[in-house]
């Protein structure tokens, strides 16, 4: 009979960098949101023990670093592009798990039409969606999903809803599509949203080896550097204005 | 002997697609490429192939992509317009080292998308192979050779057709082999790391904390797929021409004006040869049978010496431009450009006397100058 070993309290870990992420550095600014959302991917892909078919697609912004920063197979596609290229590699290998990494530039603007049109047709695959309301990857640009007031460097008197349109609210929309199986939107600016997102993911990932039909995770990212604030404030700023303008919550499915 | 079908030419390239083993194609409906869409549909499912009804070229060519980075052969077809949109993808499968054939049936006039194809519409700074068939069979054979191409050097393969070539029907024999000398695939796809290191098929390894910025994309990481060898740049760009440049000579040899056309000019034009040489002219066609890489040595050696050149194409010239790079002032160039197309204005459609006359007054001039 062995002696069970004795581990002092302050030696049990209580967070560990997941054996599928490459690095415990990133190239983001420091309090970016979207590396905490890619550390998150990372652990849900870990536990759900998808790293050897796991095949991951980037689109163009700074949520590109995922690529660099996960260790499973990833394709470095086009701006707005990813749901497309997915699709093709799913379609080719329906045992894979095939997901996008996208921001909302990515996602809403120029790549409006592939992450719709997959889910339309209901492509088993998870779209992941950090969106920080603006192109930060450029220096602060306004997207469809810009706060009204919000001011950016083509907004910049703040994002005017007569000449620009209001916040499009994606994850609603896309839940509205027959294809769609799980569209959800999060945040990481708390802990315990931390913990809701990874839910998120985790049911999203599940949700596409069920084969149901597309999964949608939208997390809200801060973004200090392009909102012109710092970390901490980026925090507050999320609860305060981005919250009301982005309700979270799951729109379908699980 | 292969099988031989009597089938019109865009249906015959799709089937040569599928007995080369593609079993990927994304489309979206454009004339006269509709064919290409149509016959995909219904056949790729019986061969247990994917066809995708994509909602715009860009999210076709996207599909092809993904298809392609998991190793499938995988192509899409579409027609001028529809081109100009999927240029987008032309940049990334040669840059980002995917194979990957992409037929354009070019619609008016019949060869105006020669600039586009053979200078490449998109960005930055890539090439892409273009086969130009001048028959049925010989569309049957270049889409075949197209996937090699494509495979051997991990980039866009284009088939160059035109609406005449692709609502032709004829006979046409399927010969499909497989080229043991192609690279395989195994070493750079994207297919689930199972067992090994996770690869990237794009740009590369950017934001690598330890390695970007002291090695660049190419040497921070084992991740990356791309080897140095296929990279775009001077080198690929010489391996290249040294290997696949293809051309046909038909009654060069003691000509003394040359001709030049290729895919449904070059068909025009034979007749008019014959006829010619019956009368005693000697004039000979050159034929570039790829557009891309261009037969420039050869074109060059067999213009010295020669009265005149002339390049007919199906355009407001175009292709003339090579011939003139190619001739490098040999011999005098002339063009016969017809844009051919009656319906929206752009010049006449010609037939092979029509060309005939036109080539036989070029020659006669010089020859009567000669004298």
């Amino acid at each position: 009979m062995s002696t069970p070993t004795v581990v002092p309290l302050d030696m049990i870990p209580v967070a560990e960098k997941p054996a599928i992420a490459t690095h415990l550095e990133h190239h983001l600014c420091p309090g970016c949101g979207e590396a905490i959302a890619i550390r998150l991917v990372n652990e849900v892909l870990e536990e759900l023990g998808l790293r050897d078919r796991a095949i991951g697609v980037s689109g163009v912004g700074c949520h590109s670093q995922a690529s660099s920063q996960m260790d499973v197979d990833f394709q470095q596609a086009p701006h707005g592009r990813p749901p497309a290229q997915a699709t093709g590699t799913k379609r080719m290998l329906p045992d894979a798990v095939v997901f996008t990494i996208q921001g909302d530039g990515d996602l809403m603007a120029e790549g409006m039409l592939e992450g719709v049109q997959a889910a339309v047709r209901g492509e088993k695959i998870t779209i992941v969606c950090f969106n920080n309301s603006l192109f930060a990857d450029t220096g602060s640009h306004m997207t469809p999903t810009t706060l009204i007031g919000q001011k950016t460097k083509t907004t910049w008197d703040g994002r005017d809803k007569e000449q620009h349109g209001s916040p499009l609210r994606y994850a609603e929309m896309i839940a509205t599509i027959d294809g769609t199986a799980f569209a959800a939107r999060t945040s990481v600016h708390s802990p315990v949203h931390v913990q809701r997102t990874k839910k998120a993911l985790r049911q999203a990932f599940e949700t596409q080896l069920a084969n149901k039909g597309l999964s949608y995770v939208e997390i809200l990212t801060m973004c200090p550097s392009g909102w012109f604030m710092s970390p901490v404030e980026a925090l507050t700023y999320t609860e305060e204005k981005m919250l009301p303008a982005f309700p979270l919550g799951t729109f379908k499915g699980a | 002997m292969g099988e031989r079908k009597f089938m019109q030419v865009s249906d015959a390239i799709c089937e040569a697609a599928i007995q080369a083993g593609c079993r990927f194609f994304a489309g979206y409906p454009i004339n006269p490429a509709t064919e290409l869409v149509e016959y995909m549909a219904k056949r790729m499912p019986e061969v247990g192939g994917v066809n995708m009804n994509a909602a715009s070229e860009v999210e076709a060519a996207g599909m092809v992509f993904g298809a392609a980075a998991t190793g499938a052969r995988a192509m899409t077809a579409t027609s001028s317009s529809g081109f100009s949109l999927l240029q987008e993808y032309s940049v990334f499968y040669s840059e980002r080292l995917v194979p990957a054939v992409l037929v354009n049936m070019c619609r008016a006039g019949l060869q105006a998308d020669y600039f586009q194809l053979t200078r490449g519409g998109g960005h930055g700074d890539y090439r892409q192979f273009v086969v130009a068939p001048s028959t049925g069979q010989e569309a049957v054979d270049l889409t075949m050779l197209a996937f090699d191409l494509a495979d051997r050097w991990r980039m866009g393969a284009v088939v160059f057709g035109d609406t005449a070539l692709g609502h032709t029907s004829e006979t046409v024999e399927f010969n499909p082999r497989v080229d043991s000398t192609l690279p395989a695939k195994d070493s750079w796809t994207t297919t689930g790391a199972k067992g090994r290191k996770a690869r990237i098929v794009g740009m590369g390894d950017f934001g690598s904390p330890e390695g970007s910025s002291a090695e660049g994309y190419e040497g921070s990481r084992s991740r990356l797929v791309a080897t140095q060898a296929h990279r775009w740049g001077p080198e690929k760009l010489a391996a290249i021409e040294a290997t696949e440049t293809r051309w046909e000579e038909y009654r060069c040899d003691d000509a003394d004006t040359l001709v030049v056309a290729f895919g449904t000019a070059a068909r025009f034009a034979r007749p008019g040869i014959d006829q010619l040489r019956a009368e005693g002219h000697r004039v000979g066609l050159f034929r570039p049978t790829l557009v891309w890489p261009y037969p420039t040595e050869a074109l060059r050696s067999l213009a010295v010496g020669k009265r005149k050149v002339v390049v007919y194409e199906l355009n407001w010239g175009q292709m003339v431009d090579d011939v003139r790079i190619a001739v490098e002032g040999r011999a005098p160039v002339e063009l016969i450009a017809n844009h051919g197309t009656i319906s929206i204005g752009f010049g006449r459609i010609d037939t092979p006397d029509t060309v005939y006359r036109q080539l036989r007054d070029k020659i006669a001039r010089e020859e009567a100058l000669a004298r």
